[in-house]
């Protein structure tokens, strides 16, 4: 039967306790020894910290509540409806579009580490990756939905989404009354990350 | 029994914070480096993220509980390298190394783009599903890797032995099981299962709620 590693043998220890000098010594060691390049980690932070985002997703949201045909084209196949709008990759190389109805709200968690939608939301916010987020989402989502300021209506059910493979689940909020004029760019600035993760509702149009 | 980062359902972790929306920014510099260096370590073809999340989760209890997010990440690279012979234990304790050309494998900078707009895929060709939408199934219990002891495994014991309704088909996907420790990526059937909330924790917050999983066919049987 093939082992696990020694559960006692976690060389990260021989590491300075400091994190901060502890990645310092290790990306030394790793540029040094030629297994990492300095330009590839400007490239990864400038992908992350600059070009993808939550806006990403806000667009594919704002194109299905302006377009029916998008609309069913992201319920039938998300990962190809975003590739045609170019949002595609890692840590996303299999999305599926859960719609919010007044039936059934969906909020998304990863109870076992932190699995989130990268190219449509970008790296996770802290709380999504924290332990309190982890332990109760599953358990008590709507008193976790409270401490984001969101009471859900009587008779709608939460449906929670624990992302326990590759698949990545993009919530697609409920289009806000009022909005009815509005074109895809203005909608877009209503949907906030979170309203995609489903912690959140989208702003209101003022 | 599953590992320490299996928290799903936990007491006592007190609230959630909210943050401001848009992109997320770095609380600390080091969080950017620590981020950066995972990715193009990551870049290296060496491990799977199968066999990356379970070196996080394989942290001793106590060091999982106190690092935060990116010190597990660092803890968990350092171990993953010095695994694959790639990093020495005495590199580490010396914080450097001897320079060396460069890796065959390196990850440059101008495969960065497309490497993270390709990502890597987890579906695969293979026999079709033994459920479909509709069945009751009952999950593996305990949860837990069948094949190694103390493995990776993506059932979380939240739901193990529990009933639910099979609402998605996937294809069939790499099965983590196996391909964290290089095994072989046996892929097969992946389905969500959706669970009444009752039906985990007693009692619902409200009738209807339900959580869903992704889980691979062999942690499932027929209810």
């Amino acid at each position: 039967m093939p082992h696990d590693h020694a559960d006692h043998d976690h060389p990260h220890s021989l590491l300075p306790s400091d994190p901060a000098l502890r990645v310092k010594a290790l990306e030394t060691i790793l540029v040094a020894k030629g297994l990492v390049e300095p330009a590839a980690m400007g490239a990864i932070l400038d992908t992350y910290e600059r070009r993808v985002g939550p806006h990403l997703g806000a667009a594919v949201v704002a194109r299905a509540w302006s377009d029916p045909a998008f609309r069913a084209q992201l319920l039938e196949d998300a990962t190809a409806a975003v590739a045609a709008l170019g949002i595609s990759g890692r840590q996303g190389e299999h999305v599926v579009a859960v719609e919010n109805t007044p039936e059934v709200h969906n909020m998304v968690v990863c109870t076992l580490c932190s699995c989130y939608p990268w190219p449509l939301l970008g790296i996770p916010p802290a709380w999504y990756k924290s332990d309190a987020y982890r332990a109760r989402a599953v358990r008590e989502p709507r008193r976790v939905l409270a401490e984001f300021g969101v009471t859900l209506p009587d008779g709608q059910a939460v449906r929670v989404w624990d992302s326990t493979a590759e698949v990545r689940y993009l919530v697609i909020p409920m289009r806000p009354e009022g909005t009815g004029g509005m074109d895809e760019a203005a909608l877009a600035a209503l949907v906030t990350r979170d309203s995609m993760i489903g912690t959140g509702l989208p702003e209101r149009p003022r | 029994m599953t590992r320490v980062h299996d928290m799903g359902g936990r007491w006592g972790d007190g609230p959630v914070v909210p943050e401001p929306q848009g992109i997320v920014p770095f609380a600390e510099d080091w969080h950017r480096t620590a981020l950066a260096l995972t990715l193009a370590a990551g870049g290296l073809g060496a491990w799977t993220i199968d066999a990356s999340r379970h070196a996080r989760e394989r942290l001793a209890p106590k060091d999982y509980a106190r690092f935060s997010y990116y010190e597990k990440w660092i803890a968990a690279l350092a171990d993953l390298l010095v695994a694959e012979g790639l990093v020495t234990g005495a590199e580490l304790a010396a914080g450097k190394a001897a320079s060396a050309a460069p890796h065959p494998r390196l990850f440059r900078a101008g495969s960065v783009g497309p490497a993270l707009a390709r990502g890597t895929p987890y579906a695969r060709p293979a026999a079709a599903p033994a459920f479909t939408v509709g069945d009751i199934v009952r999950t593996r219990l305990p949860a837990r890797n069948t094949r190694v002891p103390g493995g990776h495994t993506r059932l979380p014991a939240y739901a193990a032995g529990q009933a639910g309704r099979i609402v998605l088909i996937h294809g069939a996907h790499v099965l983590p099981d196996t391909n964290a420790h290089g095994l072989g990526e046996c892929p097969e059937p992946l389905y969500t299962v959706a669970f009444r909330a009752g039906d985990l924790w007693g009692e619902a917050e409200a009738p209807g709620d339900e959580v869903t999983l992704d889980l691979w066919q062999s942690y499932l049987e027929r209810a």
